[in-house]
């Protein structure tokens, strides 16, 4: 892995003061010692691990966080708690795995898309959404982003309407962002189940839209 | 994209039918946190570079879990790849493709990397960390 998700980190493994530095787990440690020292005598070529971890971006887990969206469409009290704390919110579904300390929520409405970005590393809500996508860490898109949102939107074949707001979200290490889109018209009747299915990785990162109803099975 | 010698998918889903208690889905293994995947891939590597076999992987990997079973670990679904982790270090040492202090070295270089690297660049080694 390159080394940017550097803010995965475990913040009860150190007693000293980090204000200015980067944390890595006791887990994350023992997992870079082996990759460079197996590195540099010639037994793995990080490109290869590199593949075969992008093969599995997609695969980490249960869509925590398309199961979060679809509750939030469907129940207003957890849409409020969502957007209030989404990190105490997104706990109480009982994922089972530890959620980032300062998870929020942001919410797109008629008049405002939300994009979500890392400008300087690659931070990312992964306990929500799962590994990050490989474009996500890639200097054009940390870059064009802030730059120019409705251009990288419509490289992802999103057009908004030209009256509707984009905001751009930069993660730091405290604060990482997970997209709450809207909910897509014609679902009106559907169980958070089927609602979850329509939840994109995308659309939580605000380079997306929900699929439409009729792109469901 | 990929590297000339990329891992063949296949590969994946071989390890997954070889070591049966690898926790996935109907697609294939499923992780928690990215480091879980950066240890598997690791694993795959190593196997496909002739390293181990997957039995004595299994073997290995058992022995972890029995392990820690009797120190306690309720050997969920949870800490599986805390097992992967300790199956990989033990066996690369018992290989010999590296040592114990050596990894012992590089762990501590990490962490002295990441404390001195202020958030938003990437961490990197040095040859002061060691």
């Amino acid at each position: 892995m390159a080394g940017h998700d550097h803010h995965d980190h475990d913040h009860h493994h150190h007693d000293h003061d980090h204000a200015h530095g980067s944390e890595l787990s006791e887990t994350q440690l023992r997992v870079r010692a082996l990759e460079t020292v197996l590195t540099e005598k010639g037994y793995v070529d990080p490109k290869a691990l590199d593949a075969i971890v992008e093969a599995y971006e997609t695969r980490i887990g249960p869509h925590n966080g398309a199961r979060a969206v679809a509750k939030a469409w469907v129940d207003p009290a957890f849409k409020q708690a969502l957007l209030a704390d989404a990190t105490a919110a997104v706990g109480t579904l009982g994922f089972g795995s530890r959620v980032g300390d300062h998870l929020v929520a942001v919410e797109n409405t008629p008049t405002r898309h939300n994009m979500v970005v890392c400008t300087l590393c690659s931070c990312y809500p992964w306990e929500v959404l799962g590994l990050p996508p490989t474009w996500y860490k890639s200097a054009p898109y940390r870059s064009r982003t802030v730059i120019d949102p409705r251009g990288v939107l419509k490289d992802f074949g999103v057009t908004l309407p030209s009256d509707t707001e984009i905001r751009v979200w930069d993660s730091t290490a405290e604060t990482r962002f997970i997209v709450l889109p809207m909910r897509p018209a014609g679902t009106e009747s559907w169980s958070e189940d089927q609602l979850a299915e329509l939840v994109t990785r995308d659309s939580m990162i605000g380079t997306g839209l929900p699929k439409p109803p009729g792109a469901a099975r | 994209m990929s590297p000339p010698d990329a891992i063949d998918p296949a590969a994946a889903r071989r390890a997954a039918e070889a070591v049966p208690s690898i926790p996935c889905d109907a697609e294939g293994p499923v992780f928690r946190e990215p480091w879980e995947a950066q240890a598997f891939a690791m694993a795959l590597a190593l196997h496909q570079r002739g390293l181990f076999s997957w039995s004595e992987w299994a073997a290995t990997l058992s022995d972890e879990i029995k392990r820690a079973q009797a120190a306690g670990d309720p050997d969920t679904g949870e800490t599986y790849y805390r097992h992967w982790l300790n199956t990989l270090e033990r066996l690369v040492t018992e290989k010999g493709a590296t040592d114990a202090a050596t990894l012992a070295r590089y762990r501590d270089a990490w962490d002295r990397a990441a404390d001195r690297t202020p958030h938003g660049q990437p961490i990197e080694l040095r040859p002061e960390d060691f």
